[in-house]
C-alpha cells in the first residue's frame, strides 16, 4: 500500500481507522481475513522475497515477515517487508524482543513506518539456543505484552516508551500479538490473551491449530471473556508436508496438538509406497510420494479452515506454509477464500 | 549463596604456567558449601597440580591455604605473608574473591580456579540451581516468591510464553518453566488475579545494565566515623 492511502486525516480520526491498512479494513468490514507467512532467506537475495511475494500476491490480505525465526539469522523482517511493499503486497512485520532493546525496537519501527509498513506482530521470540547463534547474548529488555503496549501508546498517544512526545509524525501500526492456545498452563491461556487485548492487541495470530475441537474449547472461554469482540482472532493453520512432519510437531513442538487421526490420514496418502525401505524407493517414487502427501496436507488444511471458520469469534486464518509458499494459493482457493476482497 | 564450579585442570595449568611458587587460596563461605573452592578442594587442587606439573617435567611448589571469606579485607590480611611469598595466587574463591585478592595485594598476580556460575541453592544432593540475578529491584512480591528474571529463560515479566510445556521451559526439558511455577503457586494460594495485571517494562537501571553498582549506607558510615 502506498503512503497516500493513510492520510493525516485518517490518522487523527477521519474515517475511523486506526491505521487504515488493508488488513485492518478487511477485518473491520467483516470479511474473513487471510494472512500468510513469508520466511526471509538466510542470505541477502531480494529475488527470493520477490518470488515468494509473487506466490502470495492476491491470495492474502497481509504477509507476515518473520523476524529471525527459530533464532536463525535471516534477512530482517523490515528489510524484506520493504521489498514486499515494492511488490504491491502488504507486510505484517514480526518483531521479537529477543534481539532488540526498547531503543532498537522503536527506531526500527520508525523506519518500518517510513518505508510504508502498517501492520506489526509483537512476539517474545524463540530463545537463541534453538538457532544458529546459540552463543549469542539475548536482550529481552521487554516482553511481548509490553511491546504491544509500547507500540499502541506510540500510535494512540504519540509517545515513546520513555514518555517523550513525538515531534512530527508518529509511527502508526495495526498491532498484533500471538496466542498459543494449547501451551501450558492451558487454563491460563485465555487470560493471557485477555492481557494482550488489554495491552492493545488489535489482532491475534494463533499458533498452528490442527485440533479443532480443542481450539473450539479455547474459543468458548475467549468468548466468555468477550475477547472476540475486542480483537480479531486469526487462527493459525499450516499444510502438513508429510506424516513425519506431523509426528515431529506433535512430539517436539510445544503448544501444537496434532490429532492421531490427521497423522493417520497423512500416512494413508503415502500408502502405495508404504512398507518399503528408503533404498527400495526410486527417486521417482519419492517424488510421487511427496506429491501425494503434500496434496493430502493441502486438503487437510482446507478442511481445517472450513471448520475454523464455523467457530464464532474466528475472524480469519493465518497460513504458515513454511518454505512452501506455493501451497497458499491452492489452500486459499480450495477454502473458497479467493478472490480476496477489495477494500480500497 | 554464590555457586561456582572448578575450571578444568588443563585450563588452570595454563593459567599458572609461568609461575614457580603457587599459592592456592580457598574460601570458607559459599564455595565451600557448593564443594568448589573450600579447604578440601584447595588441598586437592594443590596436590593435583604438584603431581601433574611434576609429571610434565615442570614441577612447581604448590601450597594451599583457606580463609573464612576472600571477600573481606580482614581475612585476606591473615594470609599476607603467604601471598607475598608466592609468584602467583590461584584463587578458589568466586569472582569476588579473586578480585578482592587482586585489589588487596596489588603486587600479586592472581588467577581464577573457578567459574562463578550463579546465585542459587542446592535443590538436592549434588544439584544447584539459579534463583536470583541480583536485578536490584526485587519483584518476588508479585510473583509468588519465584523469580522470573533469573528463572525464566527470557526474563519475561508477563509470562508464560508459548514455549511452556508440561512444566518445562522451551529451551530444555530439564529446565522448569518459571512461569508455570509462578502460576501453580499463585493458583494454590488463590492469588491468580495478580497475574492479570500487566507488568510494565522493568527499570533495568538497578541491574547491571545501569553500570557497575554500589551501595552507600550513610547511617553505617556515620557509625563507623564515631567509632
Ligand atoms: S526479582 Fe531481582 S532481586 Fe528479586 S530474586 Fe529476581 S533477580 Fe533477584
Ligand atoms: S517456557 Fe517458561 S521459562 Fe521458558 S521462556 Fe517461556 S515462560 Fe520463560
Amino acid at each position: 500500500m502506498s503512503d497516500e492511502t493513510v492520510s493525516n486525516e485518517q490518522k487523527t480520526a477521519g474515517n475511523g481507522y486506526l491505521v487504515g491498512s488493508t488488513l485492518e479494513k478487511v477485518l473491520r468490514a467483516g470479511h474473513f481475513a487471510v494472512t500468510a507467512e513469508l520466511g526471509p532467506p538466510q542470505n541477502a537475495d531480494s529475488a527470493v522475497i520477490r518470488k515468494k511475494a509473487g506466490l502470495l500476491k492476491g491470495y492474502c490480505d497481509g504477509v507476515n515477515l518473520t523476524d529471525n525465526q527459530t533464532a536463525i539469522v535471516r534477512m530482517s523482517s523490515i528489510g524484506a517487508g520493504a521489498i514486499v511493499v515494492q511488490e504491491g503486497l502488504e507486510p505484517v512485520i514480526q518483531m521479537t524482543c529477543r534481539d532488540r532493546n526498547r531503543l532498537a525496537i522503536q527506531s526500527d519501527l520508525l523506519g518500518a513506518y517510513a518505508l510504508g509498513m502498517r501492520n506489526l506482530l509483537c512476539l517474545s521470540g524463540d530463545h537463541q539456543t534453538f538457532g544458529n547463534h546459540p552463543t549469542a547474548k539475548n536482550v529481552f529488555d521487554m516482553d511481548s505484552l509490553q511491546l504491544v503496549q509500547m507500540v499502541t501508546e506510540m500510535r494512540d498517544e504519540a509517545v515513546f516508551q520513555c514518555g517523550d512526545k513525538f515531534k512530527g509524525p508518529e509511527a502508526r501500526f495495526f498491532v498484533g500479538a500471538a496466542a498459543a492456545p494449547f501451551a501450558d498452563p492451558v487454563d491460563f491461556r485465555p487470560y493471557r490473551l485477555a492481557k494482550k487485548v488489554k495491552a492493545g492487541a488489535n489482532f491475534i495470530q494463533t499458533q498452528l491449530v490442527y485440533d479443532v475441537p480443542a481450539f473450539a474449547r479455547y474459543m468458548e472461554k475467549v468468548r466468555e471473556l468477550g475477547l472476540h469482540e475486542q480483537t480479531y482472532i486469526l487462527a493459525g493453520v499450516g499444510p502438513l508436508k508429510s506424516p513425519g512432519m506431523a509426528r515431529y510437531m506433535k512430539n517436539n513442538v510445544p503448544g501444537i496438538l496434532v490429532p492421531d487421526e490427521l497423522i493417520a490420514r497423512m500416512s494413508a496418502a503415502g500408502k502405495p509406497w508404504a512398507g518399503k525401505k528408503k533404498d527400495e524407493l526410486t527417486r521417482e517414487d519419492r517424488i510421487a510420494r511427496s506429491k501425494a502427501w503434500k496434496a493430502k496436507g493441502i486438503q487437510i488444511c482446507i478442511e481445517l479452515i472450513q471448520q475454523l471458520r464455523q467457530i464464532e469469534g474466528v475472524s480469519g486464518v493465518h497460513i504458515m506454509a513454511i518454505e512452501w509458499e506455493a501451497a497458499v494459493k491452492p489452500i486459499v482457493e480450495g477454502a473458497g477464500l479467493s478472490p480476496r476482497p477489495e477494500v480500497g | 549463596m554464590i555457586v561456582a564450579e572448578q575450571k578444568p585442570l588443563q585450563e588452570i595449568k595454563r593459567l599458572i604456567n609461568e609461575a614457580e611458587n603457587v599459592l592456592v587460596v580457598g574460601c570458607g563461605t559459599c564455595v565451600t558449601v557448593c564443594f568448589a573452592g573450600g579447604a578440601r578442594e584447595a588441598a586437592i587442587i594443590a596436590s593435583s597440580l604438584r603431581m601433574s606439573t611434576k609429571l610434565d617435567g615442570n614441577g612447581k611448589n604448590v601450597s594451599d591455604v583457606t580463609v573464612q571469606r576472600q571477600c573481606e579485607w580482614e581475612y585476606l590480611d591473615q594470609i599476607a605473608d603467604q601471598v607475598a611469598a608466592a609468584d602467583i595466587v590461584l584463587s578458589l574463591g568466586c569472582g569476588i574473591g579473586v578480585q578482592a585478592i587482586a585489589e588487596h595485594f596489588p603486587a600479586t598476580w592472581v588467577v581464577p580456579g573457578l567459574n562463578t556460575s550463579f546465585l542459587g541453592l542446592p535443590t538436592e544432593q549434588g544439584v544447584w540451581a539459579e534463583r536470583c540475578a541480583a536485578c536490584g529491584d526485587c519483584i518476588l512480591g508479585i510473583t509468588g516468591g519465584i523469580c522470573p528474571i533469573a528463572r525464566c529463560s527470557k526474563s519475561l515479566l508477563n509470562g508464560p510464553c508459548g514455549g511452556s510445556e508440561a512444566g518445562h521451559c522451551e529451551i530444555d526439558p530439564d529446565v522448569d518453566c518459571a512461569w508455570q511455577l509462578i502460576y501453580n503457586r499463585l493458583s494454590s494460594m488463590g492469588k491468580l488475579d495478580v497475574l492479570l495485571e500487566i507488568q510494565p517494562p522493568k527499570n533495568w537501571r538497578t541491574s547491571r545494565d545501569g553500570g557497575p553498582r554500589k551501595i552507600v549506607r550513610q547511617d553505617l558510615r556515620l557509625v563507623a566515623e564515631e567509632d
